[in-house]
Protein backbone atom coordinates (compact mmCIF):
# COMPACT_ATOMS: atom_id res chain seq x y z
CA UNK A 1 0.00 0.00 0.00
CA UNK A 2 2.89 2.38 0.78
CA UNK A 3 4.22 1.70 -2.71
CA UNK A 4 0.97 2.87 -4.30
CA UNK A 5 0.59 5.96 -2.13
CA UNK A 6 4.14 7.02 -2.89
CA UNK A 7 3.89 6.42 -6.62
CA UNK A 8 0.42 7.98 -6.71
CA UNK A 9 1.55 11.19 -5.02
CA UNK A 10 4.50 11.62 -7.37
CA UNK A 11 2.63 10.81 -10.59
CA UNK A 12 -0.41 12.88 -9.62
CA UNK A 13 1.77 15.83 -8.59
CA UNK A 14 3.57 15.95 -11.93
CA UNK A 15 0.38 15.49 -13.98
CA UNK A 16 -1.39 18.15 -11.90
CA UNK A 17 1.59 20.50 -12.16
CA UNK A 18 1.62 20.09 -15.94
CA UNK A 19 -2.08 21.03 -16.05
CA UNK A 20 -1.75 24.07 -13.79
CA UNK A 21 1.65 25.27 -15.02
CA UNK A 22 3.44 24.74 -11.72
CA UNK A 23 6.19 22.49 -13.06
CA UNK A 24 8.96 24.75 -11.73
CA UNK A 25 7.52 24.79 -8.21
CA UNK A 26 7.15 20.99 -8.20
CA UNK A 27 10.75 20.50 -9.33
CA UNK A 28 11.94 22.81 -6.59
CA UNK A 29 9.68 21.06 -4.05
CA UNK A 30 11.18 17.66 -4.93
CA UNK A 31 14.67 18.84 -3.98
CA UNK A 32 13.61 20.85 -0.95
CA UNK A 33 11.62 17.82 0.29
CA UNK A 34 14.69 15.61 -0.05
CA UNK A 35 16.74 18.19 1.82
CA UNK A 36 14.17 18.32 4.64
CA UNK A 37 14.43 14.53 4.92
CA UNK A 38 18.16 14.72 5.54
CA UNK A 39 17.83 17.70 7.90
CA UNK A 40 15.21 15.90 10.00
CA UNK A 41 17.42 12.81 10.23
CA UNK A 42 20.41 14.89 11.31
CA UNK A 43 18.21 16.42 13.99
CA UNK A 44 17.32 12.90 15.10
CA UNK A 45 20.98 11.85 15.53
CA UNK A 46 21.57 13.72 18.80
CA UNK A 47 18.33 12.51 20.38
CA UNK A 48 18.76 8.92 19.20
CA UNK A 49 22.41 8.71 20.29
CA UNK A 50 21.62 10.08 23.73
CA UNK A 51 18.47 8.06 24.42
CA UNK A 52 19.86 4.83 23.04
CA UNK A 53 22.86 5.22 25.33
CA UNK A 54 20.57 5.77 28.27
CA UNK A 55 18.33 2.91 27.23
CA UNK A 56 21.34 0.58 27.08
CA UNK A 57 22.04 1.42 30.72
CA UNK A 58 18.41 0.67 31.56
CA UNK A 59 18.66 -2.61 29.68
CA UNK A 60 21.97 -3.81 31.17
CA UNK A 61 20.94 -2.90 34.72
CA UNK A 62 17.81 -5.04 34.42
CA UNK A 63 15.51 -2.04 34.83
CA UNK A 64 13.70 -2.64 31.56
CA UNK A 65 12.99 -6.26 32.48
CA UNK A 66 11.73 -5.19 35.90
CA UNK A 67 9.36 -2.63 34.40
CA UNK A 68 7.99 -5.13 31.91
CA UNK A 69 7.23 -7.64 34.67
CA UNK A 70 5.35 -4.94 36.59
CA UNK A 71 3.02 -3.94 33.77
CA UNK A 72 2.97 -7.32 32.08
CA UNK A 73 -0.80 -8.07 32.13
CA UNK A 74 -1.81 -5.20 29.78
CA UNK A 75 1.06 -5.77 27.40
CA UNK A 76 0.59 -9.54 27.46
CA UNK A 77 -2.98 -9.01 26.32
CA UNK A 78 -1.86 -6.64 23.54
CA UNK A 79 1.13 -8.74 22.47
CA UNK A 80 0.15 -12.38 22.96
CA UNK A 81 2.94 -13.79 20.77
CA UNK A 82 5.90 -12.12 22.53
CA UNK A 83 7.41 -14.49 25.15
CA UNK A 84 7.19 -13.51 28.82
CA UNK A 85 10.33 -11.70 30.10
CA UNK A 86 11.48 -10.91 26.55
CA UNK A 87 13.36 -7.55 26.47
CA UNK A 88 10.97 -6.26 23.77
CA UNK A 89 8.18 -5.98 26.35
CA UNK A 90 10.21 -3.58 28.49
CA UNK A 91 10.93 -1.28 25.55
CA UNK A 92 7.30 -1.41 24.45
CA UNK A 93 6.33 -0.26 27.95
CA UNK A 94 8.85 2.59 28.05
CA UNK A 95 7.65 3.63 24.61
CA UNK A 96 4.02 3.63 25.77
CA UNK A 97 4.74 5.62 28.93
CA UNK A 98 6.76 8.24 27.01
CA UNK A 99 3.89 8.67 24.54
CA UNK A 100 1.49 9.05 27.43
CA UNK A 101 3.53 11.97 28.77
CA UNK A 102 3.75 13.63 25.36
CA UNK A 103 7.49 12.94 25.18
CA UNK A 104 7.54 12.19 21.47
CA UNK A 105 11.33 12.57 21.27
CA UNK A 106 11.88 10.02 24.01
CA UNK A 107 9.25 7.63 22.66
CA UNK A 108 10.84 7.20 19.23
CA UNK A 109 14.20 5.65 20.28
CA UNK A 110 12.43 3.31 22.72
CA UNK A 111 9.97 2.32 20.00
CA UNK A 112 12.84 1.59 17.62
CA UNK A 113 14.59 -0.52 20.27
CA UNK A 114 11.34 -2.42 20.79
CA UNK A 115 11.08 -2.99 17.02
CA UNK A 116 14.68 -4.26 16.92
CA UNK A 117 13.88 -6.75 19.68
CA UNK A 118 10.68 -7.83 17.90
CA UNK A 119 12.72 -8.28 14.73
CA UNK A 120 14.76 -10.96 16.55
CA UNK A 121 11.53 -12.96 16.92
CA UNK A 122 10.62 -12.44 13.27
CA UNK A 123 11.01 -15.53 11.08
CA UNK A 124 10.84 -13.39 7.91
CA UNK A 125 12.90 -10.16 8.42
CA UNK A 126 11.34 -8.33 5.44
CA UNK A 127 7.74 -8.70 6.61
CA UNK A 128 6.12 -7.13 9.68
CA UNK A 129 4.90 -9.49 12.40
CA UNK A 130 1.49 -8.98 14.07
CA UNK A 131 3.29 -7.71 17.20
CA UNK A 132 5.06 -5.03 15.14
CA UNK A 133 1.75 -3.94 13.63
CA UNK A 134 0.22 -3.65 17.11
CA UNK A 135 3.14 -1.55 18.37
CA UNK A 136 2.81 0.69 15.34
CA UNK A 137 -0.94 1.06 15.87
CA UNK A 138 -0.36 2.11 19.49
CA UNK A 139 2.19 4.68 18.37
CA UNK A 140 0.15 6.22 15.58
CA UNK A 141 -2.86 6.63 17.86
CA UNK A 142 -0.90 7.20 21.12
CA UNK A 143 -2.95 8.16 24.18
CA UNK A 144 -1.68 11.58 25.25
CA UNK A 145 -2.07 13.24 28.66
CA UNK A 146 0.14 16.27 28.05
CA UNK A 147 0.20 17.71 24.51
CA UNK A 148 3.27 19.80 25.42
CA UNK A 149 3.98 21.48 22.08
CA UNK A 150 0.41 22.61 21.50
CA UNK A 151 0.09 24.06 25.00
CA UNK A 152 3.24 26.10 24.30
CA UNK A 153 1.88 27.35 20.96
CA UNK A 154 -1.44 28.34 22.55
CA UNK A 155 0.46 30.33 25.21
CA UNK A 156 2.36 32.15 22.46
CA UNK A 157 -0.88 33.34 20.90
CA UNK A 158 -2.27 34.64 24.20
CA UNK A 159 -4.75 31.93 25.13
CA UNK A 160 -6.66 32.58 28.37
CA UNK A 161 -6.52 28.86 29.25
CA UNK A 162 -3.75 27.16 27.25
CA UNK A 163 -4.10 23.86 29.13
CA UNK A 164 -7.82 23.68 28.26
CA UNK A 165 -7.08 21.21 25.50
CA UNK A 166 -5.82 18.50 27.87
CA UNK A 167 -9.32 17.14 28.47
CA UNK A 168 -10.44 16.96 24.81
CA UNK A 169 -7.03 15.58 23.80
CA UNK A 170 -7.27 12.82 26.40
CA UNK A 171 -10.82 12.00 25.28
CA UNK A 172 -9.96 12.04 21.57
CA UNK A 173 -6.82 9.92 22.01
CA UNK A 174 -8.65 7.39 24.20
CA UNK A 175 -11.23 6.96 21.43
CA UNK A 176 -8.64 6.75 18.62
CA UNK A 177 -6.44 4.31 20.56
CA UNK A 178 -9.46 2.11 21.24
CA UNK A 179 -10.27 2.19 17.53
CA UNK A 180 -6.67 1.35 16.62
CA UNK A 181 -6.57 -1.66 18.96
CA UNK A 182 -9.90 -2.94 17.65
CA UNK A 183 -8.86 -2.51 14.00
CA UNK A 184 -5.51 -4.18 14.70
CA UNK A 185 -7.25 -7.12 16.36
CA UNK A 186 -9.67 -7.43 13.48
CA UNK A 187 -6.93 -7.47 10.82
CA UNK A 188 -4.77 -9.79 12.93
CA UNK A 189 -7.60 -12.29 13.20
CA UNK A 190 -8.45 -11.96 9.51
CA UNK A 191 -4.82 -12.41 8.44
CA UNK A 192 -4.64 -15.51 10.60
CA UNK A 193 -1.24 -16.77 11.62
CA UNK A 194 1.69 -15.11 9.81
CA UNK A 195 2.61 -17.10 6.68
CA UNK A 196 6.14 -17.67 8.01
CA UNK A 197 4.89 -19.79 10.89
CA UNK A 198 3.28 -22.32 8.58
CA UNK A 199 5.35 -25.49 8.47
CA UNK A 200 6.13 -25.71 4.75
CA UNK A 201 5.42 -22.37 3.02
CA UNK A 202 8.39 -19.94 2.85
CA UNK A 203 6.94 -16.57 3.86
CA UNK A 204 6.21 -13.57 1.68
CA UNK A 205 6.94 -15.25 -1.62
CA UNK A 206 3.55 -15.17 -3.28
CA UNK A 207 5.05 -16.38 -6.54
CA UNK A 208 6.29 -19.64 -5.00
CA UNK A 209 4.50 -22.62 -6.53
CA UNK A 210 2.65 -24.61 -3.92
CA UNK A 211 4.44 -27.76 -2.93
CA UNK A 212 2.17 -30.57 -1.83
CA UNK A 213 2.87 -32.94 0.98
CA UNK B 1 -4.55 19.03 38.40
CA UNK B 2 -3.18 21.18 35.59
CA UNK B 3 -0.24 22.18 37.80
CA UNK B 4 0.38 18.50 38.51
CA UNK B 5 0.34 17.68 34.79
CA UNK B 6 2.72 20.52 34.03
CA UNK B 7 5.06 19.33 36.77
CA UNK B 8 4.81 15.80 35.39
CA UNK B 9 5.84 16.81 31.88
CA UNK B 10 8.60 19.10 33.16
CA UNK B 11 10.10 16.47 35.49
CA UNK B 12 9.67 13.28 33.46
CA UNK B 13 12.82 13.66 31.34
CA UNK B 14 15.21 14.78 34.12
CA UNK B 15 13.89 11.89 36.22
CA UNK B 16 14.67 9.41 33.45
CA UNK B 17 18.16 10.88 33.06
CA UNK B 18 18.97 10.71 36.79
CA UNK B 19 17.20 7.57 37.96
CA UNK B 20 18.30 5.15 35.23
CA UNK B 21 22.10 5.61 35.70
CA UNK B 22 21.64 5.82 39.47
CA UNK B 23 19.82 2.49 39.58
CA UNK B 24 22.42 0.93 37.25
CA UNK B 25 25.32 2.18 39.38
CA UNK B 26 23.58 0.67 42.39
CA UNK B 27 23.49 -2.63 40.50
CA UNK B 28 27.28 -2.25 39.81
CA UNK B 29 26.92 -1.55 36.07
CA UNK B 30 29.78 0.56 34.54
CA UNK B 31 27.37 3.37 33.59
CA UNK B 32 29.50 5.54 31.30
CA UNK B 33 30.96 2.69 29.26
CA UNK B 34 27.50 1.15 28.90
CA UNK B 35 26.11 4.52 27.79
CA UNK B 36 28.77 4.96 25.09
CA UNK B 37 28.30 1.39 23.93
CA UNK B 38 24.55 1.86 23.47
CA UNK B 39 24.89 5.37 22.04
CA UNK B 40 26.95 4.04 19.11
CA UNK B 41 23.83 2.35 17.77
CA UNK B 42 21.98 5.68 17.77
CA UNK B 43 24.09 7.09 14.96
CA UNK B 44 23.70 4.15 12.60
CA UNK B 45 19.97 4.02 13.35
CA UNK B 46 19.53 7.71 12.47
CA UNK B 47 21.54 7.30 9.26
CA UNK B 48 19.58 4.21 8.23
CA UNK B 49 16.37 6.28 8.35
CA UNK B 50 17.62 8.89 5.82
CA UNK B 51 16.63 7.08 2.59
CA UNK B 52 13.12 6.39 3.89
CA UNK B 53 12.51 9.94 5.04
CA UNK B 54 13.98 11.52 1.90
CA UNK B 55 11.72 9.38 -0.28
CA UNK B 56 8.58 10.22 1.65
CA UNK B 57 9.20 13.94 2.12
CA UNK B 58 10.02 14.41 -1.56
CA UNK B 59 6.64 12.98 -2.60
CA UNK B 60 4.71 15.00 0.02
CA UNK B 61 6.48 18.21 -0.87
CA UNK B 62 5.71 17.71 -4.59
CA UNK B 63 2.08 16.92 -3.81
CA UNK B 64 1.69 20.19 -1.92
CA UNK B 65 3.56 22.33 -4.45
CA UNK B 66 1.55 21.02 -7.40
CA UNK B 67 -1.66 22.39 -5.89
CA UNK B 68 -3.18 18.91 -5.71
CA UNK B 69 -3.63 19.24 -1.94
CA UNK B 70 -5.65 22.46 -2.37
CA UNK B 71 -7.89 20.79 -4.92
CA UNK B 72 -8.51 17.83 -2.62
CA UNK B 73 -9.56 20.21 0.17
CA UNK B 74 -11.89 22.21 -2.09
CA UNK B 75 -13.58 18.99 -3.21
CA UNK B 76 -14.48 17.72 0.28
CA UNK B 77 -15.15 21.06 2.02
CA UNK B 78 -18.95 21.42 1.32
CA UNK B 79 -19.64 17.94 2.74
CA UNK B 80 -17.80 18.74 5.96
CA UNK B 81 -19.62 22.04 6.48
CA UNK B 82 -22.90 20.13 6.27
CA UNK B 83 -21.74 17.83 9.10
CA UNK B 84 -21.06 20.85 11.32
CA UNK B 85 -17.27 20.55 11.05
CA UNK B 86 -15.54 23.83 10.15
CA UNK B 87 -14.12 23.38 6.64
CA UNK B 88 -10.91 25.16 7.65
CA UNK B 89 -9.74 22.22 9.79
CA UNK B 90 -10.05 19.70 6.93
CA UNK B 91 -6.56 20.25 5.45
CA UNK B 92 -5.19 19.65 8.95
CA UNK B 93 -7.00 16.31 9.11
CA UNK B 94 -5.54 15.35 5.73
CA UNK B 95 -2.02 16.57 6.54
CA UNK B 96 -1.86 15.07 10.03
CA UNK B 97 -1.21 11.43 9.04
CA UNK B 98 1.25 12.45 6.32
CA UNK B 99 3.53 15.12 7.76
CA UNK B 100 4.10 16.16 11.37
CA UNK B 101 5.98 19.36 10.57
CA UNK B 102 3.50 20.31 7.84
CA UNK B 103 0.44 19.78 10.02
CA UNK B 104 2.06 21.57 12.97
CA UNK B 105 2.66 24.55 10.69
CA UNK B 106 -0.96 24.39 9.54
CA UNK B 107 -2.31 24.10 13.11
CA UNK B 108 -0.18 27.06 14.22
CA UNK B 109 -1.57 29.04 11.30
CA UNK B 110 -5.19 28.23 12.28
CA UNK B 111 -4.55 29.16 15.93
CA UNK B 112 -3.01 32.43 14.82
CA UNK B 113 -5.80 33.30 12.38
CA UNK B 114 -8.83 32.33 14.50
CA UNK B 115 -7.40 32.74 18.03
CA UNK B 116 -6.35 29.97 20.43
CA UNK B 117 -9.64 30.03 22.35
CA UNK B 118 -11.92 29.95 19.30
CA UNK B 119 -13.74 26.74 18.33
CA UNK B 120 -11.48 26.26 15.30
CA UNK B 121 -8.37 27.02 17.37
CA UNK B 122 -9.33 24.42 19.96
CA UNK B 123 -10.18 21.77 17.37
CA UNK B 124 -6.87 22.45 15.61
CA UNK B 125 -4.96 22.10 18.92
CA UNK B 126 -6.75 18.87 19.79
CA UNK B 127 -6.21 17.26 16.37
CA UNK B 128 -2.54 18.21 16.27
CA UNK B 129 -1.95 17.12 19.86
CA UNK B 130 -3.81 13.86 19.76
CA UNK B 131 -2.44 11.66 16.98
CA UNK B 132 1.05 10.97 15.74
CA UNK B 133 2.11 11.18 12.11
CA UNK B 134 1.20 7.70 10.87
CA UNK B 135 3.36 7.77 7.74
CA UNK B 136 6.35 9.10 9.71
CA UNK B 137 6.01 6.53 12.49
CA UNK B 138 5.65 3.75 9.92
CA UNK B 139 8.63 4.98 7.90
CA UNK B 140 10.92 5.47 10.90
CA UNK B 141 10.02 2.35 12.90
CA UNK B 142 9.87 -0.11 10.02
CA UNK B 143 12.72 1.64 8.16
CA UNK B 144 15.03 1.23 11.15
CA UNK B 145 14.70 -2.56 11.07
CA UNK B 146 14.37 -3.02 7.31
CA UNK B 147 10.73 -4.10 7.06
CA UNK B 148 9.53 -3.79 3.48
CA UNK B 149 6.15 -5.49 3.75
CA UNK B 150 4.12 -3.52 6.33
CA UNK B 151 1.04 -5.74 5.85
CA UNK B 152 -2.08 -4.08 7.34
CA UNK B 153 -0.22 -1.58 9.59
CA UNK B 154 -0.87 1.45 7.35
CA UNK B 155 -4.59 0.71 7.08
CA UNK B 156 -4.92 0.46 10.86
CA UNK B 157 -2.96 3.70 11.32
CA UNK B 158 -5.02 5.68 8.80
CA UNK B 159 -8.26 4.30 10.23
CA UNK B 160 -7.33 5.41 13.75
CA UNK B 161 -6.34 8.84 12.37
CA UNK B 162 -9.78 9.23 10.80
CA UNK B 163 -11.44 8.17 14.05
CA UNK B 164 -9.15 10.54 15.96
CA UNK B 165 -10.09 13.46 13.72
CA UNK B 166 -13.82 13.04 14.31
CA UNK B 167 -13.23 12.27 17.99
CA UNK B 168 -11.30 15.55 18.35
CA UNK B 169 -14.15 17.54 16.78
CA UNK B 170 -16.66 15.68 18.95
CA UNK B 171 -14.62 16.22 22.15
CA UNK B 172 -14.38 19.98 21.52
CA UNK B 173 -18.07 20.15 20.68
CA UNK B 174 -18.86 18.29 23.93
CA UNK B 175 -16.51 20.16 26.27
CA UNK B 176 -16.68 23.77 25.03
Amino acid sequence: MVNWIWLGMIVFSVVFAAATGRVDQVTEAAFSGAQTGVTVCFGLISILVFWMGLMRIAEVSGLVRKLSRLLAPIVRWLFPDVPKDHPALGFILSNMSANLLGLGNAATPMGIRAMQELQKLNPDPGTATPAMCTLLALNTASITIVPTTLIAIRMNFGSAHPADIIAPTLLATAISTGAAILADRWYRRRAGRPPASLPHAPAGTGAMPFKGG
Amino acid sequence: MVAFLHALSAWAIPMFIVLIPLYAAFRKVPVYETFVDGAKDGFSTAVSIIPHLVGMLTAISMFRASGAMDMLVAAVKPLFERLGIPGDVLPLGLLRPITGAGSLAFATDLIKAHGPDSFIGRIASTIQGSTDTTLYVLTVYFGAIGIRNARYALKVGLFSDAVGFFAAVFACWLLF
